[in-house]
Formats: structure tokens, sequence, C-alpha cells
């Protein structure tokens, strides 16, 4: 794990103020981080999503990372070729494919693909849990029982990993993250950085009109996640590891209640006791699951 | 040097000769043996080139289009369903400007499955802002992708370089293949920031939100850039010459055939055989699909033209067709035949052209 000390960061803004993302936008806290910890070695490829509107518009860009817009499904491809211009032509920079979850929904045989290949880039799903920027629809990896707009009575199927299928598809390096633990994220982003090949970060990104939390409380939120046990943080490099964040909630008896975590959100207001109480099953069964994943690898 | 080479293995020695440098593509029936043999090449090394096994056609021109944006010099090809799944791309390419070329084998687009050859989905890219060439015998094929990487090049407009499908792609033939000095001097290494280039630390944003003055900007350019494509063909500076048409047995032509393709080997044979009967016909044969060569046939004086093409644009007929009459100056006769690789020889062409110029023409389908 590689330790980040706040006072060691760079000062220097990659995503510029003025921008147009929404206030409490977890998205603008990743992507700060993301200049944080790799600077102006990033080139952004940033497939359709939220993150295209935050990256400016007309003549103007908040960006300082140069950033190629492509289409929905093509991103980690596009990354794929970019990769391989700067390899041939003797330019030191990361192809950073940052994406929503909608972005790896619609691109998952490419992102696939590009990971089989071990092809070099860093990829970022930034998954707010739903389609957020078309208007809150459900996505693959929205939680079971979420209303969306297109699940209006909450969501009836179970999210999927993306991070333990990218784990299954033998990534160099794999890492969940969250936007409520900015230090874990771009310690991760570093240790990536140091591997080479197909390195892909989940990092979990509570949306505030997307979930219905006031935006003043987004990095609360992240952090409620991953002390209920919802999210767990962990880093395989080779070896697979609960990140420290998380390490404490193993024991059940040390996590926060998940009704705190559920009733703050507007999109889980409609739940039952029996679903809160499902819901719980659920996360003690993924956590057994990470913890033999500990053993295993 | 002449050389035995199928249309697919004559794509692949111009890409070959032409240096290419990043080569990503998915098989399909027929292209699959240009980027077998492409495939082969690199691993011999006989080509430095990255070649890139991806899961589909979308990302095949996903990452020509990333290898493309970095300043390399890049190429895919594919065929009928999967141009179609990469046409998202192909539109992104496009608009992006880059100068991509791309061989397309003509083949049926399904269903039912059929892997012959029909240009329907070459014609899919007609409004794309593609380049769009069709050879008619490997010579072409061959020539037509070395000029296309010298043309996009000068004009950023993407190229692509049609081949039927079995008729050239399999079918060996002597092609005349130049030195690899004489292809260095006519194709030097792509100029690396043209149009634009992605690369760390120069934090430019490519393809992004803007105006939609913007995008009527962008489309009026490419449009008027792609009238020029005609000059830059002429004079490219090839070792053989080319125009956006051949012309055959035009000069005192009564009766003109327009058509593109494999098929107007036969239909020449036909004209041969009219001919000796002293029938004055020739053909206008079409070697470019965009740039549309209005000029060349709104010159084309004679009593009638008939147009032959092996598409369909379901609710109007012949794509090729309504262009030509949107610009020529004598009546123009359209015919669909040959669709979904229906065989059209010789003696069909002769029985066609014979009543075309008696009046007695009617529609032709099989």
């Amino acid at each position: 794990m590689v330790v980040v000390k706040i006072k060691d960061l760079p000062k220097e803004k990659f995503l510029l103020p003025g921008n147009t993302s929404c206030q409490g936008c977890p998205h603008a806290l990743g992507l700060k981080s993301l200049g944080m910890a790799l600077g102006d070695d990033v080139v952004l490829v940033v497939p359709a999503g939220c993150t295209t509107i935050i990256a400016g518009s007309k003549d103007k860009s908040s960006f300082k990372f140069p950033c190629l817009h492509v289409p929905f499904a093509s991103a980690p491809a596009v990354a794929t070729g970019l990769g391989s211009a700067f390899r041939r032509l003797g330019k030191k920079g990361i192809p950073v494919v940052w994406m929503g979850d909608g972005g790896s929904d619609i691109g998952f045989a490419t992102l696939s693909g590009a990971c089989v290949r071990k092809d070099d880039m860093i990829v970022i799903v930034s998954d707010n849990e739903a389609y957020m920027n078309t208007g809150i629809q459900t996505s693959g990896t929205t939680f079971w029982k979420a209303r969306t707009t297109t699940s209006p009575t909450g969501k009836r199927e179970e999210k999927k990993d993306l991070a333990l299928i990218m784990l299954m598809h033998k990534a160099d390096y794999v890492a969940t993250a969250s936007v409520g633990y900015l230090q874990d994220f771009i310690g991760k982003l570093r240790k990536a950085s140091e591997i080479d090949g197909f390195r892909f970060i989940h990092l979990h990104s509570p949306c505030p009109p997307g979930w219905g939390f006031d935006s003043s409380e987004t990095v609360e939120m992240a952090r409620l996640a991953v002390k209920c046990g919802a999210w767990i943080l962990w880093e395989f490099d080779g070896k697979f590891r609960i990140s420290p964040m998380s390490k404490p909630y193993a024991d059940k008896s040390k996590r926060a209640p998940l009704t705190e975590y559920l009733k703050k959100q507007r999109r889980f207001r409609h739940l039952s006791d029996e679903d809160i109480a499902e819901i719980e099953r659920r996360i003690d069964e993924q956590w057994r699951v990470v913890l033999a994943l500990e053993d295993v690898f | 040097m002449k050389k035995v080479l199928t249309g697919n293995y004559a794509v692949a020695e111009a890409v070959k000769m032409a240096r290419t440098e990043f080569i990503a593509a998915y098989p399909i029936t027929p292209q699959t043996t240009i980027v077998e043999r492409l495939a082969e090449m690199v691993e011999k090394g006989e080509l430095n080139a990255d070649f890139v096994r991806v899961e589909s056609e979308h990302s095949a021109l996903a990452a020509v289009y990333g290898a493309s944006a970095g300043g390399l010099r890049a190429f895919t090809a594919t065929s009928s369903h999967g141009l179609l799944y990469m046409y998202e791309m192909c539109w992104w390419v496009a608009n992006s400007r880059l100068p991509v070329v791309m061989a397309l084998v003509t083949r049926t687009i399904g269903p039912p499955w059929n892997i012959h050859t029909d240009h329907t989905d070459l014609l899919t890219l007609r409004d794309s802002g593609w380049i769009l060439a069709m050879s008619e015998n490997a010579q072409e094929a061959f020539d037509l992708t070395l000029i296309g990487f010298k043309v996009a090049e000068q004009i950023d407009l993407p190229f692509a370089v049609g081949l039927d499908g079995f008729q050239v792609s399999h079918t060996a033939e002597v092609v005349d293949v130049p030195e690899q000095s004489e292809v260095d001097e006519f194709l030097p290494e792509r100029r690396r920031n043209k149009p634009f280039v992605i690369e760390p630390r120069n934090p430019i944003t490519v393809g992004g939100l803007t105006t939609n003055e913007c995008t009527m900007i962008l489309r009026r350019e490419m449009n008027r850039d792609m009238e020029k494509v005609g000059d830059l063909v002429k004079n490219a500076g090839y070792v053989r010459d080319y125009d956006l048409v051949e012309r055959y047995r035009l000069d005192d032509a009564e009766y003109v055939v327009i058509m593109m393709g494999a098929w107007c080997g036969d239909a020449k044979d036909a004209i041969d055989v009219l001919r000796d009967e002293g029938v004055q016909i020739g053909m206008l044969r079409l070697r470019f699909v965009r740039p549309f060569p209005a000029e060349e046939i709104a010159k084309l004086d004679c009593k009638k033209i008939l147009v032959v093409e092996r598409d369909c644009s379901v609710g109007k007929g012949g794509i090729i067709a309504t262009e030509v009459k949107s610009v020529a100056n004598s009546p123009v006769q359209s015919v669909m035949a040959g669709l979904g690789g229906v065989d059209v020889g010789v003696d069909d062409f002769v029985s066609m052209f014979r009543r075309f110029v008696k009046g007695e023409l009617g529609e032709w389908w099989l």
C-alpha cells in the first residue's frame, strides 16, 4: 500500500475551478485526485457520461489533462490505440479511461478485450450506481431495490460486482476505492501507475441528485457505505488485500447500522424491514467472498 | 515486380509497403485473409507494426482511432456485418478528420446469412465523410490502398477501399508491385501532428461539447474538402495514373453503362461483343463513389445511360442510379442486379445491353 500524506500532495490543479459538475459531485473529487496522483502523465479517454459535461463546452476546457472524447462503448479500445502511439513514438504517459457504470455496461466487451490483452492503461469506473447523465436510469451496478426513473418501484435484479469480474479477467492490478477516502484512492492510483499492463479501479461515487441526499454529504455518504460494509475497499497487485479503511468491518459488530446508510437516501426510502434484512444478508455474503479471496490470492 | 496475389493479399502487401504502424481488425469472411496475412507479416518481422487482436469491429476501429489520434498510420479491414457493427466509429473517425484507411471487402448484409458480394454495405458509408473507392481487380485494390493513405493524409478524411468479396478478394491475379523505394518516395512518414495529436503534456480536448455552429462548420468544410479529392487522386504522383472514373470505349458512345466493382470486367466483355455488332456502347466505371464523379457524368454526351448496380435502397431502388440521375444530361435507366451475390455473367450483360439499346429493358432482378 502506498501511503499518501495530504501535505505532500501537489498543488497544481488538473480539474479547473468553475467547471460544470453538480454541487457535491463525486466525479469532481475523483478527477481532482487523479490530477494529484498522476499529474501530467495522464491522457484522459472519456466516453459519454457526466464527465462529458464536466469537461467543459465550446472553447473552454475544465481539464489540464489532454482529453479525447469517444463514443460510449469504445473507450478502452481507443486507449489501446493511444497507448501504442505513446510507446512507438517514445512519449511518457498513461492512457487513463475515465468512465461511469454506463460506459462499463455498454462497453463491457471492450473492457474485457483490453483487459484480456493486458493493454497498457488505467481504467477508472466512477460508479454512481445508475445512468445519471441521462437522468437516473437503472444500470448493471444499481443497488437491489434502489429506485431509479426506469425502476420506479425499485430495481428487481442484483447488482454486478465489476471489480471482482475484472479480477477474474486476470487484470494486472484491480482495486476498489471510494470518494470518501481520497488518500486511499490516490495511493491506489500511484500503485497502479508503477505496474505495467491493464489496471482497473472501481471508484464508489455517491451522487447527490441521483441518490437523493444533500450535496454537502457526498463524502459522508461514501464513508457510510464503507462503514456499514456495503462497499468494501480492497486491492489486488498479485496479492489480494482488504484495505485498511475496510479491514475493521470484516467484524460485523464494528459496522455502522445499515439503516443509517440506506435511510439517508431517497432511492431507498420505500424499503421495508424485510428488504433491509435481505440487503444485510447480501452484504454478509459479499464479505464472505472477499475474505475468502484474501486466502485464495 | 510482378507478383501473383489475391485481392486480399494485394491489400495486405500495400499496407505493408505503406509502412503502416498500427493494425486492429476482427475476422469476418471474406475480409479475414487480409488481416491473417498482416498478422503473419508482423510476426515474421516483415512489418514493424502493432497488430491488436480486438474483440469486435467496433473496437477495431476504436483502437485504430486512438492510434491515429496519437499520430500513427493506422489500418483496419472489414465486411458487411462487421462494418455495421463499427458504424458508429466510422462517423466518429470521419468527423475527427483522421486519415485512417480501411479495406472493405463487400459482402451481403443478412439475414439470411450470405457471404457473397453486394455493394449495399459499402454504400452505408456514403454520407459519413469517408472517401469511398471501389476497385475492379487486385491491381486496383493494391494501388488504391497506397493512394488511400496518401490522399487521406493530405486532406484529413478517412479512406475506404472497396473490393468485391471472393471475386476480387480471393481471386489470384498478376499484380505489378512497385519497389519499396518508389513507395517510400510516394508516401513519406505521416505528419504526426496533423490534423491534431493527442499526447501527454499537451492539454487539448478533442471531440467534446461545442456550439451547434461548430458542427455545421465541420460538415461544411468536410464537404468542401471532399470535392478536392478528385484532383488529389489525379495528381497523387503514384507510379500509375488514377482518376475518379475509368472510361471504356466511351469516346463515340451513344449508349453508356455506369457500374462499379469486379463485374465491370464481364460487362466490358459484353460491350466488346456489342461493339463487334456495330453498337456504339461504352462504359463509365465509377472508381469512386465519394467524392461522386458528378462532372464526369454530367459531361456524358449520349443518347441514354444505363446504371447497373448490386445494391438497393428499399423504397427508392438503385442508389447509384438515383445519384446519376441528379447530375446526368441524358436519360438514365436503372437496373438492380446481382444482389446477394447472384451471378451475372458476360451473356447476361450482352442480353441486358442489347435490350437497353433497343429500349426493351425492364426490371432485371433474376
